[in-house]
Parts: structure tokens; sequence; C-alpha cells
């Protein structure tokens, strides 16, 4: 059956099964290599994505689900010439070893800095509970996600001036 | 052997030409800083030895080329495992190249492009083929240099390489790429490279940053998983429910009718499901798990006794190392048995492979296998295929750690794709497969004796290990899963035991430690119950962990701060720096211990020549359940010359929460017939909420010295400064890894 998504802003019209996991029509369908299969059972995170700006695992998320809500993979974050600011720090921090996991704990800190712009050791340590890392990169994804609030703050200070001034 | 009478026919053959003349009087010019040879020496019956593994590949163009357009490219037989090696692999070159780390494309592992490394293993990248391209690099540049003395009769010293130019003195410049003509780089290099000194250097010792990473979090098609190939179609494996299971009856026909269904294969015991779309496969797979019936043995070993279980399968017996004879008249000081489970990679993607057989009959292989040589070696072996015809790729996979299932992955696509033939047959793993079938790091006992003499110091020391072999890697059929399942299989080739300077259950089993009379024995096991090949350290985790915990229970013995009892038996100066650095930074034995907490600290020289490492870590041990979280680890680190200090710390940070993990939570479970430990929920590990608040990697650089590795240096005494630290705490020693909350609170309350 044909199905409207609507990813990173843009809609898509998607032929496929309805209960086919979210995971497989990102990234095979729509090309969209961000999210990432790692268990298909809701355990390790790495095919986060945020619907309607909340932190969900696409890999147990079935398509129909996800007909007319916003979806956002970390495609939808920036682009690799012009980064959004999680990836900039993430880059900064040089937060990635393998890397496999870190698409999904991007979107676990979109999702929390989305709510909570200034969290706290624990609060990052909470958001991403359900995300697994192997390679033992927590202590770099943790300066990122701090990092990441900074530049969000830094580069919301210019638009309210603006806003105030308009 | 056959390698050099090909590479000696190639050069005679190059020698006859005259432009590889100049070349080699180029050569001789650009290296005329050694010292002169005796003139007309025979001809040697042996090549000389080259730098890293230049040895193996002696040509510059297998590892250096450069276009006409002045395009760098680099070759190795290396591949990035998440460990970061394209980045120091680029940095060696451009230092030596005198050309910034932008202008050099880096190829890594391909059967059909770059030299044959073996397996990106045992943290030797740095040594083998960085060495190799830093040589290499070094030789271009001066053959560059000598081309351009030769066109511009100048002499080659006033000649300089920048830019990807070589400038005159008086203002004239020639790019590289107008230097090379032809098979001006295909010459044999030399053993004496024109090395630039550290003083000279300016992106070695550079923070640069990783080249992957920007791929990595934008999206980019960064692993084997993200290659959508022309065609591909999606396959899945059903394997046997247990190691020993055969297939008893199957009625495929429900299966092959599903939609998207291109072929249901069976061949033996191997089933696979091949289909249009990614979840159609995995419907078909499961279908197929539900229609096949196996006959399944029991013949697991019993897991409530495993460490009995290991050790009644002694086989051979091996001396490691010997030294004066161990002796106790008055009895140990000290005796233990350690023991640790089974652990597995547990990358957080599971395995992937594509393979292609083309209308030719030759076959391509996508994998993010450590060695695409052997992998090559075993897959064709498997098809009954010449090995020309079969071509493996390396690609990227999720991280590694050792042996995992990508070498099977890869053989699971061309087994399906030489029966599905003219599309790319792609094959992801599931969950479950990665956890039940990947090898594991090998269960293994340790038993130690040791005293301390009246000097306080070490005098006798009896060590005992039981241990598989920890390699079980490919270059033959019966490596492979689908090679061992398929009809007319390939058995699994029994390791044997064998012990040389590299190690492997025995890694590390030796101590640095000056003691007089030792004797460390590997008792060999040549049954392998349970997959299990090389994990990150092989032996020198739990080896270390029983070292280094025995050194904390000698110095309480001797009455002696556990830093100062290690530097009192340390001869080894770089091995004492570390351990000073990681004790100063740490702040050892300046405060006072909180209740609850615990400090621990240990020391090893991965292989015992290869990188040094000490930690000290602080941990709080919860009274009521037993968890343990390590607060703070202080670590120092020497891997010799540091070419990207920041990637020495990410890689060491890394190792230290991954060995945390293995320490605190990891452990295989199985049943008399099967594998229990399936998924995450029943194999954990390390969470956010159970991370350090802070982990610090000091580096102690030796700027031209060789490079030592770092990938797997701090696997051992991470487990051993924890289980120091617990012992600390809770004032008992823990023997048995996992220290698990079970075992701490078991332990607190005795």
């Amino acid at each position: 059956m044909t199905i409207t998504l609507n990813v990173n802003g843009q809609n898509h019209q998607v032929d496929a099964e309805p209960d086919t996991p979210l995971l497989y029509v990102l990234r095979d369908d729509l090309e969209l290599n961000a999210a990432k299969y790692g268990c298909g059972l809701g355990q390790c995170g790495a095919c986060t994505i945020m619907i309607d700006g909340k932190a969900a695992l696409s890999c147990v998320t079935p398509l129909l689900v996800a007909e007319g809500r916003e979806i956002t993979t970390v495609e939808g974050l920036g682009t690799i010439e012009n980064p959004g600011p999680i990836q900039q720090a993430f880059i900064e921090k040089q937060s990635a070893q393998c890397g496999y996991c870190i698409a999904g704990m991007m979107m676990s800190a979109a999702a929390l800095l989305k709510h909570n712009p200034k969290p706290s050791d624990d609060d990052i340590r909470s958001a991403l509970r359900t995300n697994l890392c192997r390679c033992g990169t927590h202590m770099r994804i943790m300066a990122a996600i701090k990092r990441a609030s900074e530049l969000m703050e830094q580069a919301a200070v210019p638009a309210a001036t603006n806003r105030s001034a308009g | 052997m056959d390698t050099f009478n090909k590479a000696e026919i190639t050069r005679r053959g190059l020698l006859a030409g005259t432009g590889a003349l100049v070349v080699s009087f180029s050569v001789a010019n650009a290296l005329a800083q050694q010292p002169a040879q005796p003139p007309a020496a025979p001809a040697p019956a042996k090549p000389p030895a080259l730098p890293g593994s230049l040895n193996t590949d002696r040509f510059l163009d297998s590892w250096i080329r450069i276009d006409a357009d002045g395009k760098i490219t680099v070759f190795t037989g290396k591949v990035e495992l998440g460990q970061g090696i394209r980045t120091p692999l680029i940095q060696v070159a451009a230092e030596e190249l005198n050309v910034e780390p932008g202008d050099i494309e880096l190829i890594t592992a391909d059967t059909a492009r770059t030299p044959d490394e073996g397996f990106t293993a045992g943290s030797q990248s740095m040594q083998n083929s960085g060495t190799a391209i830093r040589n290499a690099a070094a030789q271009v540049r001066e053959l560059l240099i000598g081309q351009a003395a030769t066109r511009w009769n100048l002499p080659a010293d006033q000649l300089k390489a920048e830019k990807k130019t070589i400038v005159s003195p008086d203002g004239r410049s020639i790019g590289y790429g107008e230097l090379v003509a032809g098979e001006f780089l295909h010459v044999e290099a030399q053993p004496q490279s024109r090395l630039k000194t550290p003083d000279q250097f300016s992106v070695i010792g550079r923070d640069l940053q990783r080249v992957d990473i920007p791929g990595k979090v934008t999206g980019g098609v960064a692993y084997i998983q993200d290659l959508r190939l022309d065609g591909m179609v999606h396959a899945r494996v059903v394997r046997p429910p247990s190691y020993s299971a055969t297939l008893k009856n199957l009625d495929a026909s429900t299966i092959e009718a599903m939609p998207g269904v291109i072929s249901v294969v069976r061949d033996g015991n191997f089933l696979a499901v091949v289909a249009e779309k990614e979840y159609q496969a995995i419907k078909a797979m499961r279908a197929l798990e539900q229609a096949a019936e196996w006959d399944e043995p029991a013949n697991l070993p019993d897991q409530a006794i495993l460490p009995a279980e290991l050790v009644a399968m002694e086989g051979d017996i091996g001396t490691v190392a010997e030294s004066g004879a161990p002796a106790f008249p008055n009895g140990p000081t000290f005796e233990a048995t350690f023991t640790r489970p089974y652990i597995m990679h547990g990358s957080i993607g599971p395995s992937c492979g594509i393979a292609i057989m083309k209308p030719d009959g030759t076959m391509d292989v996508w994998s993010h296998t450590q060695g695409v040589f052997p992998d090559r070696e075993a897959i064709a072996q498997m098809l009954g295929l010449p090995e020309d015809r079969v071509r493996v790729i390396h690609v990227e996979g999720s991280g590694c750690y050792g042996h995992n299932g990508a070498d099977d992955a890869a053989a699971d696509a061309a087994l399906i794709a030489a029966k599905v033939p003219g599309r790319p047959i792609r094959v992801q793993w599931m969950r479950e497969q990665e956890h039940m079938w990947e090898p594991y790091g090998p269960g293994m006992v340790t038993k130690i004796k040791a005293s301390v003499g009246p000097d306080g110091k070490i005098d006798n020391w009896a060590y005992d290990l039981w241990s598989n072999s920890h390699g079980t890697r490919p270059g033959d059929a019966g490596s492979l899963l689908a090679g061992r399942t398929k009809g007319n299989a390939t058995p699994l080739k029994l390791p044997k035991l064998s012990i040389n300077p590299n190690g492997n259950g025995d890694r590390n089993a030796d101590p640095l430690y000056a003691i007089p009379n030792r004797r460390i024995l590997w008792h060999f096991l040549p049954d392998m119950p349970l997959r299990v090949s090389a994990l990150r350290g092989l032996g020198a985790q739990p080896n270390v962990f029983s070292i280094e915990s025995t050194m904390d229970e000698l110095a309480i013995a001797a009455k002696t701060d556990p830093v100062e009892f290690r530097l009192k038996h340390l001869t080894d100066n770089r091995a004492a720096d570390v351990v000073k650095l990681a004790a100063e930074k740490f702040g050892w034995g300046r405060n006072e211990v909180p209740r609850g907490h615990g400090v621990g600290f240990a020391f090893a020289r991965y292989k015992n020549h290869a990188a040094y490492l000490a930690i000290a870590l602080e941990l709080e041990v919860e009274q009521e359940t037993g968890r343990v979280r390590v607060i703070r680890a202080v670590s120092a680190i020497d891997s010799g010359q540091a070419v990207n200090p920041d990637g020495i710390r990410n890689q060491t940070e890394g190792g230290i929460l991954q060995s945390i993990s293995w320490t605190l939570y990891e452990a295989v479970t199985f049943d008399r017939t099967r594998i229990t430990s399936t998924d995450w929920s029943s194999y954990p590990i390390m969470r956010f909420a159970s991370v350090p608040d802070t982990v610090e990697v000091h580096i102690i650089d030796r700027p031209g010295t060789p490079f030592l590795g770092t990938g797997e240096a701090a696997q051992g005494p991470t487990s051993a400064a924890v289980a120091n630290a617990v012992r600390n705490a809770i004032g008992k020693r823990l023997f048995d890894l996992p220290l698990t909350r079970e075992r701490v609170k078991t332990a607190i309350g005795a």
C-alpha cells in the first residue's frame, strides 16, 4: 500500500507493507543512511529517530504508525557541508570511534535538547539510557551533547536579539 | 619465497629499461646518507629486510602513486575497524611527502588494489603499515627531488619538496605530477629511508581530526550496511539453533510463494532466503525458521562448573617462559585461581556481507573483514573457485574488536551469490545471529603461586593457564560458518599449541616484572565446544587481570604501597614512567579514600613488546546491592612516536570503558545445547548510567622511536585495576570475572 511519510520536512510516497518497521523504509526506500539496524528489538538505540519531536526507535515502529507525523533523522540536522550544531559538536569533540551508534545518540540528544536546552550530566545519562555504545565513546558523546547545547545557545542569542530589535 | 622470486623477476625486467636505470641511480643518490657499502659484494641470498610491511610488498608504487595531475593515492592493506587508523596513516604519508593530509586519498584493503598485509589485528597497523607508508613516502620524496635535480642539473641537496612541488633555490618549481611518468615509482624500496626528524614534523604528532567522522555524523554512506548496489537484493540466513544441529526436515514450498521471495537456498545445513525487499527477506527468514526441524545434540559444557570443565579439556602443555626454578618450600605467599568466562565482541551493528557472481564467472565480495586476502582464500576454497576469480573489497562495518561475524557474513553472501548469480546479494545478520554465532573470546582459567622474599621482592612465580587458541581466523573454508554447514562441508581445522613472541592465549602471561624464578605454562585446550577466536587483546585481559590482582595481594603481604611495589620490580624505564605518571595524575596515595569507595592500580606492557599502559581508578560499591560504578579513571600510555595523539586518547578511553564493561557485566551464557545470551538483555553491557564521571588519558610521546600501537593496551590493566579497587573497597578479593553485583554482594556479606 502507499503511505505518505513526512521526513525531514518533506513528504514522500512510500509503497510498502504497513507492518514494515519504519527503519527499513527510511534506509531502503528513502535511502537515508543515518538510522542504523542494531538489534531490531528496541534494545540498542542505533535506529533512534525523532517522531513529533520525541525520540523513537524506528526498528520497532511500524510504518503505519508514522503516517501523518513529523519524522526527523540525522539527515534533517544538517549536511556534511553545513552541519547543524549537534553534528558540529560531535565533529569538534571527535565523538566517534566506529560511529555506528552515533546517529542514534545524536537523535536522542536532539530530542533531549529540544525540551531541555541545558541538560546536566544526569539528564544526558538518563536521555541516553537506551542507547548502547560498544566502542566506549561515552565520555565524548556526553561532552559533545554539552557542546551542542552551547552551540545552540550561541546560535539562538543573535536570533533573539534580532527579534527584540525588530 | 615465491613472492621474492616474482619480485626479483619484475625488478630485473625493469632494470633492463633505460628509464628505470635513471631511477635506480636516483635512489642511490637520494639515499647517499648511508655509509658507503663495500663494492662488489656478492649477490645476497635473501633480499634485505625493509621497514614494516614494505618487507612483503617491496615496490614503492604498491604504496604510493602519483598521477600526472599531481593526485596522490596511498594504499594500505590495513582496514578501518572503528579505531580511526585512516587518519594517522594519512598523516605519516603527508608528513614525509611534504603535502597536506587533504592532498592524499587513502585506499584501504582490496585484493585487487592494495598490498597484502594479512589481518588488521594485534594493534600492529602503525608498526606494519604506518612504518611502510612512512618509509615509502620518504623514499618517494627523495626520488622526486632526485628527478628534479637531474632535470635542472642541480645538486639534490639544494632542492626542497613542499606543497606537492619541488623547488630550487633560484625559484624554479615543478609539480610532483610532472616528475612522475610511466613506471617512475615502480622501484623496489631501499632498506634505509631519509626520514624526517621529529623537529621537522608538522603533521605527525598533531591532533588531526579524523577523516571519517563528518560523513558518519551526517548520514553519509559510511558502512557496508549503507551500500546500495544496482539491482541489489536482500538475503537472510537461517542458522541452525545450535552449533552441531543438523537439518532433519524442511518444507519450504510456502516460503517460496511469499511476497517478494526470489529464492530459498538450501545447501546441506545452510539455509537462506533471498527477497526483493529487506523486510520481505526477514519475514521469509522467520517463516523458514519455523519450517526447519533440526536434530540437536546436547554437547556444550556445564556452565555451572565451567572452570572445572575447561581444565578437564587439557591437551598439550607448553612452556611460555621459564627462568630459575620456582620453589615454595615454605608455601607461597599467595595462591589463587582466576577465571574468565567466554565474552563476545558484541558489535552494535550485526555483520553484513555483499557479493555478486558476475556473468564472466568472477565474484566480487564486499566485507568488513579484518583480512581481505585470507578471506578471499577461504571464500574461493569454499566455492571451489581459483583465488584470482574472487575479489574481496573492504568496506567499514560497525566496531570490530577482533574476529567477529564479518568473514562469515561475507561467506554467506558469496555462497548465496554463487547460487543466485547476476545480482548483488546483501546478507545482513540479525542481532541474535551475531550474539549466537560470532566467535567468542575464550573462557580461561589461570592458577598462580607466588612468594615474596625477605627483601620484600617477589622471588618465585608459577603461573598456569588453561585456554583454547584465540585464533580460528580465515584462510580456509572450514573457518567460515557457511563452509562448515554447507553440503560437502569443510570441517574447522583444529588449531595446535604454538608459543611465539606475539602470544595468543598466553599473551602477557609472562609478567614484565623482574622475578628471579618463574615458570609460565599454557595448558592447551584443543577442543572448542563454543566457537572462539580473537577478541581484543586475546589472552592479555585474563592474564593481566590475574597477574595484576596478584601483584596487589603480594604488595599487601609485603606491606608496600601497590604502586611502589610495582616500581620495585620494573627494570624498564618506560614502564616505570607510565606507572609514575598515572599515579601522579591520579593523586595516588594523596587523598583518603571515602567509605564505600576503593582505588586500584594496574600496569602492563601489551604483548611485553608493544604499548605501555598504567591506570589508576576509583570506584564506588553500593553496599546494599553490590553494584560497582567506576567514578574516575586516570591512565598513562606510551605508544612510541605518537602520530595522532587524540586518536590515541580516543582509542584508550574506549579500551578502558569496554574493559570496565567486560569486567563488571559480561559473560556468554549457554545450556547444554544452545547459546542462551542472544540479545542485549541476556548479555548486558555498560550503559550510560554506569559510565565514569571522568576518564583521563595521558600520553608519553617518544618522538623518533618506533610506533608501538594503541588499540588493545588498556584491556588487561583496566580489568585488574577494577578488581584491585573492588578489593580496596570491600576488603575481599574477587577471582572470577565478571565482578557482578551478585558476586560483590555475596563477598560483602561473607
